[in-house]
């Protein structure tokens, strides 16, 4: 492999990890990770909340699950284990996203399938359509190169200015 | 009123059901001598069924106005202290009401559709028929299963029960007739789909018609879905305006199908492509905004929006599952009829783009269904139910967003047909490079110049999508701008005329075209607000007389705090002094109300609207001392999402108006132009 070939390729690797790093590294300071797990936590009185947002008047849950989840933060349990015990106690549907395990994983993997399927799809449609045929003229003959550029000319100017 | 309310709604249920019967008689036998006339008595029942539903529903609101709660609705939905304007609200605020108020929509629809026939009166009689289908459904449901006219069992109560506190708001007079009006809307369009899938209609003109009634549903539907996220934000107190509620979900997915086809309709009307494609997406359209309603009504899916769990939910399952059968069967029939065969010339092209557009659509409306599904599928499979909430939707759709945005600006810049890459990069690159240097400006720039500004994108994932959001709504403005300008510039060396007036003149001239780039102009301005929450702050504290509380540049002071009565209300308010470098700049007074006739109490925020932030300060209730809670919630950029909501209902009012006919100018000869008049000129 030549060095011109090797150096465009060394640049998008470095530009790739920088982003990387950029995109998954994260601060990690006990109120960022009460906030970060909060917010994949919910509230537990059925309203709906993410436990970090329930203000609702008088819950019965949600200041005794954030204090739980600030001793945890505080003792230094790993965001995991936190959400292991928030689990054990109340229940799956305490997290506020499905999990990467077990059934639970089709939820995630889903829309990245139909994203794959839907994009190959299209792009199968697109080279189906732009294979076509030409359309053929009342009377069997194709249309030339210069009828169509005669009709855009046309299309253009009954439609744009 | 409860007779009249009853009879009513009989009388409109045998309208509906001649309307369809002898509907369809007339159009199963054209040649008979009669048909004609068959066909105008189904109209005019059609047309009083109106009228019918109409007097019902002002029997039910003339029944809340006099505190008859001798009907059970009007004692469950209202009470005798209601302040006015809720008690036209409680036409929807429960569950019968609102089928009623449904049942009146789509009339009124229905009688629109049935007076402007004569643009097309068979292809209207045939949609006239689905229509008339559609109101025998949901008659029979407010007439057997969920009558709003029903009486109170037991004894005569005193007072009712009174209206839920968070609908009482004033936006809450206004969104669900919003929602509504767009749900209802698109069973025109699947109307006319329909029945010009069954009469095989000839050429496009169904799909004109239908497309002007789609962007008229879809502008009520946004309406109604941005009024009920400011009603979220200025009411629920949590400080956020979307949580991804399965009801949420609801309105947002024929959103999404509409504006699919809102592009894709385009594709037929200029190249008669995609004509299997628009049926579908026409269809669901309706489809999913009666699984919506089945959501909410079912109690299948637990939300804090939905109504009740009741029975009527095995009636929309019945009812989805027909209209399904239906449109198969139909399609199955007639499909070889949609055929197209036009030819893609190229890869780069408008036609490629609005494909793509589709999809990205279609695959947000599938990821939203789906989370919306996931639960009820959990259950089932492995028996336990899980959460699908905020984090799902942020990951899975925030990506497929910013795609669409990314095609938001590439669009305008394709042609028909094909478009060269070298034109393509011409017109790209200035846009381009601006919006780089905008979003580097935003990342560079420091933290002390405002909240939005030094978004450090490696310093959390939703920083680089709110960077990626600025950058890529730039690129649009800027491409949705150089259209206007070029346009602009060719009217304005034509006329002579200043280059404002040329892009008004523009405008005018294709209302469609350029009303829908301001439509987009509308996006940006709401994903620029969306941008912000990234870099939303809260604070909560107790604070006694005199008490600070800091939260960003703001410092809060606790001045006072008290209670107010009145015979709907109870209420406890803090009044708070906010001071920025030093200064008093405003006073706020968040609320908790505890409402008397329904034992409920809720809150009410205090928000600080500016361009760059809001302050939005919520009373949590008291502690042990009597002190105030007061959580305050920093959210930038949130005042975008409200104007911009505000552009894309302009745009789409725009793109609704005719287009000015184009002045033909004659060009004179030179040598004429220099003639000496002729006596007699």
């Amino acid at each position: 492999m030549t060095i011109s070939k090797t150096i465009p390729r060394r640049a998008l690797q470095a530009v790739l990890l920088s982003l990387a790093i950029f995109i998954f590294s994260g601060a990690s300071d006990p109120s960022t990770r009460f906030n970060e797990i909060g917010h994949q936590l919910m509230c537990i009185c059925s309203c709906g909340q993410i436990l970090l947002e329930c203000n609702h008047v008088g819950c019965p849950s949600s200041d005794g699950m954030r204090n739980e989840l600030m001793a945890a933060v505080s003792r230094g349990d790993s965001d995991s284990l936190v959400q292991q015990a928030f689990v054990q106690k109340y229940g799956p549907t305490v997290l506020a996203a499905p999990t990467t395990k077990g059934f639970d994983r089709a939820a995630w993997i889903f829309p990245f399938i139909a994203f794959a399927v839907g994009t190959v799809l299209v792009i199968f449609v697109v080279r189906a359509w732009k294979n076509r045929p030409s359309p053929v003229l009342v009377g069997g003959l194709p249309i030339t190169n210069t009828d169509f550029d005669r009709f855009r000319r046309q299309a253009d100017e009954e439609t744009d200015l | 009123m409860a007779f009249i309310g009853n009879f009513a709604l009989l009388l409109a249920f045998a309208l509906s059901v001649y309307c369809f019967g002898a509907g369809v008689l007339a159009l199963l036998s054209p040649d008979e001598p009669n048909s004609q006339r068959l066909s105008e008595t189904a109209r005019r029942a059609g047309i009083v069924v109106f009228g019918a539903v109409f007097l019902a529903a002002v029997a039910l609101v003339v029944s809340a106005f006099r505190d008859d709660f001798t009907i059970a609705y009007i004692f469950h939905h209202s009470n005798r202290d209601l302040p006015t304007p809720y008690k036209f609200a409680t036409l929807w605020s429960g569950q019968e009401g609102s089928i009623l108020f449904w049942c009146l929509l789509l009339s009124a629809y229905a009688f629109v559709l049935r007076l402007r026939y004569k643009t097309d009166p068979r292809l209207f009689a045939y949609a006239s028929v689905v229509v008339a289908g559609v109101q025998i459904f949901f008659l029979a449901l407010v007439n057997f299963a969920a009558n709003p006219f029903g009486l109170l069992e037991g004894p005569l109560r005193p007072d009712g029960s009174g209206l839920n506190p968070l609908l009482q708001y004033p936006e809450m007079v206004i969104h669900p007739p919003m929602l509504y009006m767009g749900y209802v809307g698109f069973t025109v369009p699947f109307a006319f789909a329909l029945g010009a899938l069954i009469m095989k209609y000839p050429g496009e003109k169904w799909i004109h018609i239908t497309r002007r009634w789609t962007m008229v549903t879809w502008g009520f539907l946004t309406c109604g879905i941005f009024l009920g996220s400011h009603w979220a934000y200025s009411v629920l107190g949590w400080g956020g305006y979307w949580g991804w509620d399965p009801v949420e979900n609801a309105s947002l997915m024929p959103w999404l199908v509409g504006t699919a086809f809102l592009h894709s309709v385009m594709m037929q009307e200029k190249r008669g492509m995609l004509k299997v494609w628009n049926m579908w997406l026409v269809f669901a359209c309706f489809w999913l905004a009666i699984l919506g309603t089945f959501l909410t009504r079912s109690g299948i899916i637990s939300s804090v929006h939905a109504f009740a769990q009741s029975s009527i939910g095995s009636w929309f399952a019945w009812f989805l599952g027909i209209t399904f059968a239906v449109f198969v069967f139909f399609f199955v029939l007639n499909h070889k009829h949609l055929r197209s065969d036009n030819k893609l010339e190229g890869m780069i092209s408008r036609e490629s783009s609005f494909l793509f557009n589709n999809l990205l659509f279609l695959l947000l409306t599938l990821d939203v269904l789906w989370g919306t599904w996931f639960p009820k599928i959990s259950e089932l499979v492995q028996g336990n139910k899980v959460t699908v909430g905020a984090p799902f939707y942020n990951r899975v759709a925030i990506p497929v967003a910013l795609i669409l945005l990314l095609l938001t600006a590439l669009g305008p810049l394709l042609a028909w047909r094909k478009t060269s890459l070298e034109s393509l990069k011409r017109n790209f690159t200035w846009p381009f490079t601006v919006a780089l240097i905008i979003a580097l400006f935003v990342m560079l720039t420091p933290t002390s110049w405002g909240s939005i500004f030094g978004l450090k994108p490696w310093h959390d994932v939703s920083y680089f999508y709110s960077l990626m959001t600025i950058f890529l709504s730039a690129l649009v403005a800027f491409t949705v701008g150089s259209e206007f300008y070029r346009g602009g510039r060719v009217i304005a060396e034509k006329t002579g005329q200043g280059m404002f007036a040329s892009m008004v003149q523009l405008t005018h001239r294709n209302t469609r075209r350029y009303g829908g780039y301001i439509v987009h102009f509308g996006v940006v301005l709401v994903m620029i607000g969306f941008s912000g929450s990234a870099l939303n702050q809260d604070k909560e504290a107790e604070l006694g007389y005199g008490d600070h509380m800091q939260i960003g540049s703001y410092d809060l002071v606790c001045r006072s705090y008290t209670q107010d009565d009145n015979a709907n209300q109870e209420t406890e308010w803090a009044l708070m002094d906010v001071y920025q470098n030093g200064q008093l700049v405003r006073t706020m007074t968040p609320q908790r109300i505890f409402y008397k006739a329904s034992q409920q109490a809720s809150t009410k925020p205090d928000i600080d609207q500016g361009f760059k932030e809001d302050l939005y300060l919520v009373y949590e209730g008291q502690n042990d001392k009597g002190q105030p809670v007061i959580k305050a919630h920093l959210n930038p950029m949130v005042i975008w999402i409200w104007i911009g909501a505000w552009v894309m209902i302009i745009g789409t009012g725009l793109a609704l108006v005719e287009n000015a006919p184009v002045p033909v100018t004659v060009r004179v000869p030179r040598m004429m132009e220099h003639a000496a008049p002729v006596a007699g000129d």
